[in-house]
């Protein structure tokens, strides 16, 4: 009786343990499809206008040009470049983005005339004071988390995965993300991040994904909310392109002097 | 003889039952509302709505992050400095662990300071220093010389003496639930342990979430302590008064509804308890005991002149009826005058109080007598040797009147001038006893690391990006070296030394670039390329607004009188306005408590002046003579002149719950007056007696039951002052004072001006028909 409790209890914890690696595949199995499905797009390019709203509802626009370079070996490639407030137009943000370690990040600061490198390895700060960090609108490597599946759960009407992200970085500001993936078309319409101490910091929702090319998905509006100070973010995108014709020569720091 | 009102206590005891049933429905039915009542654990409670420091405070909160906080400071061994590696190590630790505080937003220490670093066309910005343990000496002299120097870490987080460090964790609570403040002490402490433990230091805890807290836990310190020390004193000194231990049972029995009552309706009228309206039970026990003890004597009295129970409790009942009703309204009129005070805390305390003496006039003449009709007393020889004392006295003044008179008038005039040796100081953090650690940990870290009084100043360039504007800079920098020149500021905070630093290390750390940036464009690059390296919870959000438009200045000051405060604010705001041409104006807790003293003041002086006109009113109503209400005005005010006479020759220093002692004294005061005028009157009127015999007559009738609630108040009171919240034993120790000097007045003062008034109109009587009870 005692030896067939302890074999139950052996394959109990077989199963258990075995369901934790079946979740874990599965999480990875999921980031790895939205990653695959996203393949291929080449470059982009596309404006975008970012709304920082306090919690009594005033708020303060800039304009921003994006550019971005699909990564071969390592992570993508991408440009910022600032246009709106006047006394910031014509500085531009360069990141290479590493699938382990932090990013290679330099600043063009037009005023000085100079490219600067940003040697450190904070990448979870407010990107211009806004409540998007810079891990949060840099390119999702697949490396930089461990994922877990928790469920399936209904989201607005689609049937969405949930998936755990761990960050792997202990610099990051979160302890954990949720993700809500759409199980049709992989992809994300909301994410929640929780802090360090695990308590609900912001939700991201994704809105008005378009198509383009017939294959790649885009959202238009990015809504970042800030529960802890109520603040709230929303990033505007327009004029999507895609396969524009720029290569690794349009991404180095030589070339971010001359960005216009 | 005067039993003309017998009729109401006749009826009472005839329907025991339908009064007992209505007394029980409508406790019971006030008691729900004590499911309301909350501790507000809170110190913007102690400011209205339309307070303009709260509101300017409230303004400058919107824009920026909220300041409420825990510092951890730690206190380096004998021996040993704040820079040691076990100091850096124990600090690191800390600063990793604080971002587990509930609520916490950021955390701020010398370890996690983002100390920025070129190196040809890099910048790095990181913690100044990670594994302290690992460090070289050269890279902790390194350290050492910047934890030492840099404006915005000396004498905010660091003492530049290295005597003391600190880890500040910045908290934004939801404000759902008054239990976040608990949460978040809870935790802090708890993470104080686990540091001591790890790393053999002391740690203090200071900031404004531990400040907060301390509130909830004077308050309990004072319902633990004060409480039962009260009901002491009240079981004593009604069985020494009694002899009856029945009787001192029931005066419990009437205290008990009384203040299950009056809470009960707090919670009905929404009250948030915080010390001074915790403190309401206190107050209440000892005003309600008096009332009982009236009662109580005339029943014994009359009982030992012969008369059945019965007809002693109808009796004391008639004859008490109408002055317990009296004093009751006085007594809840200048409670509620505390509604003109400027801190809503204190309109709680007046407000519930004012139900608790109603709800005990009301148990005291329908419980009471029925509680006493229940069983068979005997009246036992009680204070009849204080009695013949008072007898005595009451000839003695009569017959020394003048000289009694000459004498109070001279002590008066020269207690009543030291009143202006009183100095307003409201040095909020000192609002706690020495025994709330709160105290202790917060008066070691203002000797040792930094000043406890912030002033926030918010700078508005009023233009979007309008800090990056180097004329806007340099008036902030002008501003920012001002105030650091005085003697009296330990820190200021200003992003102009983070515009200084980027610019110096931005230009291959060449010191001459150690200023403001010459133009807007290269301000808002250098800030643009820090925000993108600040790590997580460090930002900029605390110190400049989200459209660039407006920074605070944030100035920490030494430990200063409130006056002083005002002194330097005014001095701030004149510079701004003449030097910078700004018209910033100073916030913050530190402003808010500097100023509430004055604004309590004012409201209270239309408070006391409607509670003196009120009172007044009712006296006159009541003595139905204008010549005796009048003079009631002098036994009745000057005690409250003679109480802060007295304080300012023995203690000089007042805070703003002082305000409110007049109009809440006033109404204990005047029973003492109205007892003792109804007694002189009824001598004079149905007695035809000459005034030193009705003066006499008074004395012997009331003037034991004067002395004795006196000694009962005064001893409430009292008891009250040893509140470890200093509002309430401020407000206590004054009214006590006060008091104890309307007795004195009622029985010196009082009595000479009336043989001096009425003498003349004496018309010789021969009538010598003394009547003692």
């Amino acid at each position: 009786m005692k030896s067939f409790r302890i074999i139950l209890i052996v394959l109990l914890s077989y199963l258990f343990v075995g369901s934790v690696y079946a979740s874990e595949g599965k999480g990875l199995e999921i980031a790895t499809e939205v990653d695959v499905r996203d393949r291929g797009f080449g470059d982009t390019t596309s404006t975008m206008t970012m709304t920082l709203f306090d919690q009594y509802g005033n708020s303060t626009s800039r304009k921003i040009r994006n550019r971005t370079l699909e990564g071969t070996d390592e992570g993508d490639l991408s440009l910022v470049i600032f246009d709106t407030p006047a006394d910031v137009k014509g500085t531009a943000f360069l990141s290479h983005t590493k699938k382990s370690g932090s990013d290679d990040q330099w600043l063009y600061l037009p005023a000085l005339k100079r490219v600067k490198r940003i040697a450190s390895s904070n990448q979870a700060g407010p990107f211009m004071g806004s409540e998007f960090a810079y891990e949060d609108i840099s390119s999702q490597e697949l490396e930089k988390y461990t994922y877990k599946y928790l469920r399936n759960e209904d989201y607005q009407g689609l049937d969405c995965f949930v998936v755990e992200y761990d960050p792997i970085d202990r610099k990051s500001g979160y302890s954990k993300q949720i993700v809500w993936i759409d199980t049709k078309e992989y992809r994300s319409h909301k994410i929640e991040f929780y802090d360090r101490k695990e308590s609900l910091l912001k939700t991201l929702v994704y809105k008005n994904y378009s198509k383009y090319n017939g294959k790649f998905w885009r959202a238009d509006i990015f809504e970042m909310e800030n529960h802890q100070t109520g603040k709230k973010t929303i990033l505007e995108f327009d004029d999507w392109k895609f396969q524009t014709g720029l290569s690794a020569k349009d991404f180095n720091k030589k070339s971010l002097k001359k960005v216009r | 003889m005067n039993f003309t009102n017998s009729s109401y206590g006749e009826t009472l005891l005839n329907n025991r039952l339908i009064a007992i049933i209505f007394l029980l429905l409508i406790t019971v039915g006030m008691s729900f509302g004590a499911k309301n009542l909350y501790f507000d654990n809170d110190y913007r409670a102690f400011f209205g709505k339309t307070n303009p420091q709260l509101d300017a405070f409230e303004r400058l909160q919107k824009t920026y992050t909220k300041i409420d906080n825990v510092q951890f400071a730690v206190e380096p061994k004998p021996g040993s400095n704040a820079s040691s590696v076990q100091i850096l190590s124990a600090i690191e630790e800390l600063t990793e662990l604080a971002w587990q505080i509930p609520y916490s937003l950021r955390v701020d220490s010398i370890s996690n300071y983002q100390h920025t670093e070129v190196d040809e066309d890099d910048l790095l910005v990181e913690d100044l220093y990670e594994f302290a343990e690992q460090l070289d000496e050269q890279k902790l002299d390194a350290i050492r010389t910047i934890i030492s120097t840099e404006p915005s870490i000396i004498g905010r987080i660091h003492d530049p003496n290295h005597r003391a460090t600190a880890v500040t964790a910045t908290v934004q609570l939801p404000g759902k639930n008054p239990m976040e403040v608990v949460e978040v002490v809870e935790a802090s402490r708890l993470l104080k342990e686990t540091i001591e433990q790890n790393h053999d230091v002391k740690l203090r805890l200071g900031g404004i979430a531990v400040f907060n807290n301390a509130f909830l836990e004077a308050s309990e310190n004072d319902m633990m302590t004060l409480m039962p020390a009260m009901y002491l004193v009240i079981l004593v000194v009604t069985y020494l008064m009694i002899r009856s231990i029945y009787a001192t049972a029931m005066v419990v029995l009437i205290i008990v509804p009384s203040i299950t009552f009056a809470m009960g309706f707090g919670g009905w009228i929404g009250v948030g308890l915080t010390p001074p309206s915790a403190s309401a039970p206190t107050v209440i026990t000892t005003l309600a005991v008096a009332d009982s003890i009236h009662f109580l004597v005339t029943m014994f009295q009359r009982m030992k002149a012969g008369h059945s129970q019965r007809d002693s409790i109808i009796y004391s009942l008639s004859v008490n009826g109408k002055p317990i009703f009296l004093t009751s309204i006085t007594t809840a009129v200048g409670f509620l005058s505390l509604n003109f005070s400027d801190s809503p805390p204190f309109h709680d305390l007046g407000n519930i109080t004012a139900a608790g003496v109603m709800a005990a006039w009301l148990f005291s003449v329908m419980l009471l007598p029925i509680l006493m009709s229940f069983v068979t007393v005997k009246p036992k020889e009680t204070l009849g040797s204080l009695n013949n004392y008072m007898g005595k006295m009451g000839e003695f003044i009569s017959s020394k009147y003048k000289a009694v008179l000459i004498i109070s008038i001279f002590i008066s005039v020269l207690v009543t001038a030291a009143i202006t040796r009183n100095e307003i100081n409201d040095d909020f953090l000192k609002y706690f006893d020495e025994d709330i650690t709160f105290r202790a940990d917060t008066d070691w870290i203002s000797q040792n690391l930094t000043g406890l009084n912030q002033i926030q100043f918010d700078m508005q360039s009023k233009k979007p990006n309008g800090i990056s504007d180097p004329v806007f800079l340099n008036k902030l920098e002008t501003f920012a070296n001002w105030a650091r020149n005085h003697e009296v500021v330990t820190n200021v905070q200003s992003i102009t030394d983070v515009f200084k630093r980027l610019n110096r290390d931005l230009n291959g750390g060449d010191v001459e670039f150690y200023r403001i940036p010459e133009n807007r464009e290269l301000s808002a690059q250098y800030l643009l390329l820090y925000e993108l390296s600040l790590p997580f919870g460090l930002d900029l959000n605390n110190q400049i607004d989200i459209d660039k438009s407006s920074t605070q200045v944030i100035v920490t000051i030494d430990d200063l009188t409130t006056n002083q405060i005002k002194a330097w604010i005014l001095e701030a705001e004149t510079f701004l306005k003449n030097e910078l041409g700004m018209d910033t104006v100073a916030a913050g807790p530190t402003v808010m408590f500097s100023y509430i003293a004055e604004r309590n003041i004012q409201g209270m002086l239309w408070g006391t002046l409607y509670a003196v006109l009120i009172i007044s009113g009712i006296i006159l109503i009541a003595l139905k003579d204008v010549r005796l209400g009048l003079l009631s005005l002098v036994p009745n005010l000057l005690p409250a002149a003679l109480a802060f006479g007295v304080w300012g020759l023995f203690v000089g220093q007042v805070n703003m719950a002082v305000a409110v002692v007049t109009g809440m004294a006033l109404g204990v005061i005047v029973d003492d007056s109205v007892h003792f005028l109804t007694k002189y009157q009824l001598a004079r009127k149905n007695h035809n007696l000459s005034a030193e015999k009705a003066v006499v007559s008074a004395f012997s009738g009331v003037g034991t039951a004067l002395l004795v609630t006196t000694i009962i108040l005064v001893a409430g009171f009292a008891i009250l002052a040893q509140s470890s919240f200093g509002l309430n034993s401020a407000m206590a120790s004054l009214t006590a004072i006060a008091l104890f000097m309307a007795l004195v007045a009622d029985l010196t003062i009082l009595p000479a001006l009336l043989i001096l008034l009425d003498r003349k109109i004496n018309k010789s009587n021969a009538s010598d028909n003394v009547v003692t009870a």
